[in-house]
C-alpha cells in the first residue's frame, strides 16, 4: 500500500480509538460485583436509593404534565399533589383564599383576566383567536400653553397625540411592535418595525418606520420626554415636530469587551425625514451610532454615545446635510429607595453642517438638562437650550426651562414647565407650558 | 502526512473536550431564584441574580449592563406572575441570546409549577392598584414553592446538562430533605403564635402567612402600588387598635415613616422584614430567609406580649 493510505488507515484507526475511549470515559464507572453479604445488603440499599429517586423525579415529572393538561383543557388549575416520596406538605382545600380588604367572589366565577371561562365569539368559528392579539395600550398627551410666544406659539389647549401601541410576538424569530400616533392633523405611523433579535453574530435587526439612532431625545416617543415641549435644537437641527424618523433598517452589534457595554449601529433610510429630503431612488439617509454604557456604582451609571448621519437635503439631489451628536447621560437611582429617588442628567450636542448654493453653513446646537425625584410622586427638573439655526450659525435661539411633574401613579402624569426662549428675532418668550399624560392598556417597558 | 497528524490532534482534541462538561451560566432575576439554583446546581453551574435582595424587584432598571450578562447565560429564570414585566422584555429583547428567548430551552418561568395565590376572580382593572392579574408573585416565601422551584429547576439543568444528571438528582434529594427538617424547625417555632393577625406595608406575604399561620389583616398601602394616604392610615389605626395588632412588617425598599406613626399611635411594632434573600446581610440563603424572618417575628411577639 501507498504510504499516503497507510497514513489514512492509521489515522482513523486512530481516532475510532479515541472518539470510543471518550466515549467510555464520560459513563459512570461500573463498580464490581458484590460478593460478601455486607457488600450486597450495601448494594441493595444503594439501588433501593437510586430507584426511589428516579421514581420520585418520573412522579413530580408525571404530576407536572398532568396539572399542565388539566390547566390548557381549561379546567380550574388543582394545586400540585405531592410527589408519592416524602415531602411534608398536604394539598389544602381547593378555595383560593380572598385577599383581606377584597370583595370575596366565590371561586369559579367566570370573566376573570385570561383564558378561563367563555369568551364571545363576533364572527370567528373560534373563540381563541382573541389570544394571539397583541398588547394594546394608548397613550394620551394633552398639552397647553399659556403666555407669550410671537415666533412659534402652541396652542392654548391641545389633545395633542394620542399613541396607540400595538406590541406581539410575530413567529419563533421576532416580534413587531406598531406605535400609531393619532393627532388633529390625522393618524401616522410614530413607529413600527419589525425586531430579528436572535440573528447569527449577535447581531439584532430593526425593519421598518424608526426613529433615528442619531442622540438620545431623537429616539424617544413624546410622551417619555421628561419633558413637555422637545429640545430648541432637535426643531432647529434635525427637522420640524417629528425629529427624524424614517423607513428603514437598523443593524446593531454587541462589541463585547471587558470595560464597558459597547454597541455599535448602522442605518440606512430612505432619506425623507427632517433636514433630509430624497430627491431620487438612490438618495439614501445612512446613520451610524457608537454607544457605551458603564455600572459606576451599583446605584449609579454613565452612558455615552457617539451619532453620524448624512444624506441628501431640501435645496438639491447634489446637496449633503451631515449632523455629528455626542451624547451623555448620568443616572442615579439608589437600590433601597428606587421608587423615591433618582436623577437623570443628560446633555447633547450637535454640529450641523447643511450644503447650500451659496454657502454651506455649520451650526451648533446643544441641550444640557437635569430631572431629580424628590419625593414618591415628584419630580422637579430643569434645561438649558442653545441652538443656532441650521441654515445660518449666526441666528440663536437660547434659552432656560423649569419644571415640576407631579405622578399620581406610573399610568398619569401632570407636568408643567416654565419656558423662557431668546429667539434670533430680538423676541423673548415667556410661557408656562403644561401636559397631562394618561396610558391605558398594556405598553410595554421602553428601552434604557 | 503533516496535514493528517493535525486534524488527527484536533479531533484528539475535541474528544477530549466532550468529556468534560462546562458549567452552566444561569442567569436570575432575583436572588431567591439564584439561592435555589445554586443548591440544586453546585459545583455544575456559575449562578448571578441581577436585582439584588434589598430592592423592589418591581422596579428594577433595565441597564445595559444586565444585557451582556443575559448575553452569556445558558439559562435564565425568572419569578413569573408579571412580576419583571416592567423591565425584563427589552433586556431578552436586546441580549443577542437565542438560548433564554421565551421559545428557547433556557427560559425557566419559575412560577409554572407553583402554588400561586391570591389570583384575583371578577373584573380586574387599574382601580384596583397596581394589581397581579395572574396571582400573587412572592410566592418563593413558602417552604412547599421552594421545593417545587427547585424540582422545575432540577428538571431544566438535567435538560441543560445530561451528563450530570445523576449529581443535580442526588443534590434536589439532599435539598429535599434539608427542606423538610427546616420546615419542621420552623413550623415548631411559629405553631404557639398560630392565627396571629398582622399588618404588612405591601401584599408581599400572602404565602408566608399561608405556611405559618399568619392572618394578614391589612396593608399600610391603601392599594398596591399606592402610598399611604392620610385617610387609609387613620382607618387602619382604628382597625389595628381594635383588634390589638402589634406587629406591622414593613419590606426593606419602603419608606418607614408611615409605618413609626402607626407604631407610635398603636403600640405597635414596626418589623423591616427581607422577603428575599440578600434582603439583610445575614440572609444568604434560601433556609436563611426563613430562620431570620421567622427569628425577627417570633422575638418581637414575645416582645410586644400579643
Amino acid at each position: 500500500m501507498s504510504r499516503a493510505k497507510v497514513a489514512r488507515s492509521v489515522c482513523s484507526a486512530v481516532c475510532v480509538f479515541v472518539l470510543g475511549s471518550s466515549a467510555v470515559l464520560a459513563q459512570q464507572p461500573v463498580p464490581p460485583l458484590p460478593s460478601t453479604p455486607e457488600q450486597i445488603r450495601e448494594e441493595l440499599a444503594r439501588l433501593r436509593q437510586e430507584f426511589d429517586a428516579l421514581r420520585e423525579s418520573y412522579g413530580s415529572r408525571l404530576t407536572a404534565l398532568e396539572s399542565r393538561l388539566t390547566q390548557m383543557e381549561g379546567r380550574p388549575a388543582a394545586e400540585p399533589v405531592a410527589a408519592p416520596a416524602p415531602p411534608t406538605q398536604a394539598p389544602t382545600g381547593a378555595a383560593q383564599p380572598t385577599a383581606p380588604g377584597e370583595v370575596g367572589v366565590p371561586p369559579g366565577a367566570a370573566g376573570a383576566g385570561g383564558p378561563q371561562g367563555a369568551l364571545p365569539v363576533y364572527g370567528s368559528t373560534s373563540a381563541l383567536s382573541k389570544i394571539f392579539n397583541p398588547d394594546i395600550a394608548v397613550i394620551g398627551n394633552f398639552t397647553g400653553a399659556a403666555g407669550r410666544n410671537t415666533i412659534n406659539p402652541g396652542p392654548a389647549l391641545d389633545m395633542s397625540e394620542a399613541e396607540g401601541s400595538f406590541q406581539a410576538i410575530v413567529d419563533p424569530y421576532a416580534r413587531a411592535d406598531f406605535f400609531l400616533a393619532f393627532s388633529p392633523e390625522g393618524v401616522e405611523i410614530e413607529e413600527g418595525f419589525i425586531t430579528f433579535p436572535t440573528l447569527p453574530g449577535g447581531l439584532l435587526a430593526k425593519v421598518g418606520k424608526l426613529k433615528q439612532q442619531v442622540g438620545k431625545a431623537n429616539t424617544l416617543h413624546a410622551h417619555a420626554l421628561p419633558w413637555v415641549d422637545q429640545p430648541l435644537v432637535l426643531g432647529n437641527l434635525l427637522g420640524g415636530e417629528e425629529g427624524l424618523a424614517d423607513s428603514g433598517i437598523s443593524v446593531s452589534k454587541l462589541i463585547l469587551n471587558p470595560v464597558m457595554f459597547l454597541e455599535a449601529t448602522g442605518e440606512v433610510y430612505r432619506g425623507s425625514s427632517g433636514v433630509f429630503e430624497s430627491h431620487s431612488r438612490g438618495d439614501l439617509s445612512y446613520v451610524g451610532r457608537l454607544r457605551g454604557y458603564r455600572d459606576v456604582s451599583e446605584s449609579s451609571n454613565l452612558d455615552v454615545g457617539a451619532s453620524i448621519a448624512w444624506g441628501k437635503n431640501d435645496v438639491g439631489p447634489s446637496f449633503d446635510t451631515r449632523i455629528v451628536a455626542v451624547d451623555a447621560s448620568f443616572r442615579y437611582r439608589p437600590l433601597r429607595r428606587a421608587i423615591y429617588r433618582r436623577f437623570l442628567g443628560r446633555t447633547e450636542l450637535f454640529w450641523s453642517r447643511r450644503e447650500q448654493e451659496e454657502a454651506t453653513p455649520s451650526a451648533f446646537g446643544m441641550y444640557a438638562s437635569g430631572d431629580y425625584q424628590f419625593a414618591r410622586r415628584w419630580f422637579a427638573g430643569a434645561r438649558y437650550d442653545w441652538s443656532e439655526r441650521a441654515n445660518d450659525a449666526s441666528l440663536v435661539d437660547k434659552g432656560p426651562s423649569l419644571l415640576l411633574t407631579y405622578w399620581p401613579s406610573e399610568f398619569s402624569q401632570v407636568r408643567s414647565q416654565y419656558r423662557r426662549i431668546r429667539y434670533a428675532e430680538g423676541t423673548t418668550s415667556n410661557e408656562l407650558l403644561f401636559q397631562f399624560l394618561f396610558s391605558i392598556g398594556a405598553h410595554g417597558a421602553h428601552v434604557f | 502526512m503533516k496535514k493528517n497528524i493535525a486534524g488527527l490532534m484536533l479531533l484528539v482534541a475535541l474528544s477530549f473536550a466532550h468529556v468534560a462538561s462546562a458549567a452552566v451560566k444561569v442567569i436570575t432575576t432575583t436572588e431567591d431564584l439564584a439561592a435555589i439554583v445554586k443548591e440544586i446546581g453546585g459545583d455544575r453551574v456559575s449562578v448571578e441574580a441581577l436585582a439584588r435582595g434589598y430592592q423592589d424587584p418591581h422596579f428594577v432598571e433595565a441597564k445595559p449592563s444586565f444585557i451582556l450578562k443575559l448575553h452569556s447565560a445558558d439559562l435564565l429564570v425568572l419569578v413569573g406572575r408579571e412580576l419583571e414585566v416592567a423591565w425584563l422584555p427589552p433586556l431578552i429583547t436586546q441580549s443577542r441570546n437565542t438560548k433564554i428567548q421565551p421559545a428557547g430551552m433556557g427560559y425557566l418561568d419559575a412560577s409554572l409549577t407553583a402554588r400561586i395565590l391570591d389570583i384575583p376572580t371578577g373584573q380586574i382593572t387599574r382601580a384596583m392598584g397596581d394589581v397581579h392579574p395572574q396571582g400573587n408573585p412572592h410566592y418563593w416565601l413558602e417552604p412547599g414553592n421552594g421545593r417545587r422551584v427547585a424540582q422545575a429547576v432540577q428538571q431544566k439543568l438535567t435538560a441543560l446538562s445530561a451528563a450530570d444528571a445523576a449529581y443535580f438528582s442526588q443534590r434536589y434529594a439532599d435539598f429535599d430533605r434539608r427542606l423538610t427538617e427546616a420546615e419542621k424547625r420552623w413550623r415548631a417555632m411559629i405553631a404557639p403564635y398560630k392565627g396571629l393577625k398582622i399588618v404588612t406595608y405591601h401584599r408581599s406575604w400572602p404565602n408566608f402567612a399561608d405556611a405559618f399561620g399568619l392572618d394578614v389583616i391589612g396593608y399600610v398601602e391603601p392599594k398596591p402600588g399606592i402610598p399611604p394616604s392620610p385617610a387609609h392610615t387613620l382607618a387602619l389605626i382604628e382597625q389595628m387598635k381594635r383588634q390589638n395588632i402589634k406587629i406591622i412588617l414593613v419590606e426593606p425598599y419602603f419608606d418607614l415613616k408611615t409605618p413609626n406613626a402607626i407604631a407610635r399611635d398603636t403600640g405597635a411594632q414596626v418589623l423591616v422584614m427581607p422577603p428575599s434573600v440578600g434582603g439583610v446581610k445575614e440572609v444568604t440563603n434560601y433556609f436563611q430567609l426563613f430562620d431570620y424572618d421567622l427569628n425577627l417575628l417570633v422575638s418581637a411577639i414575645k416582645q410586644s406580649g400579643a
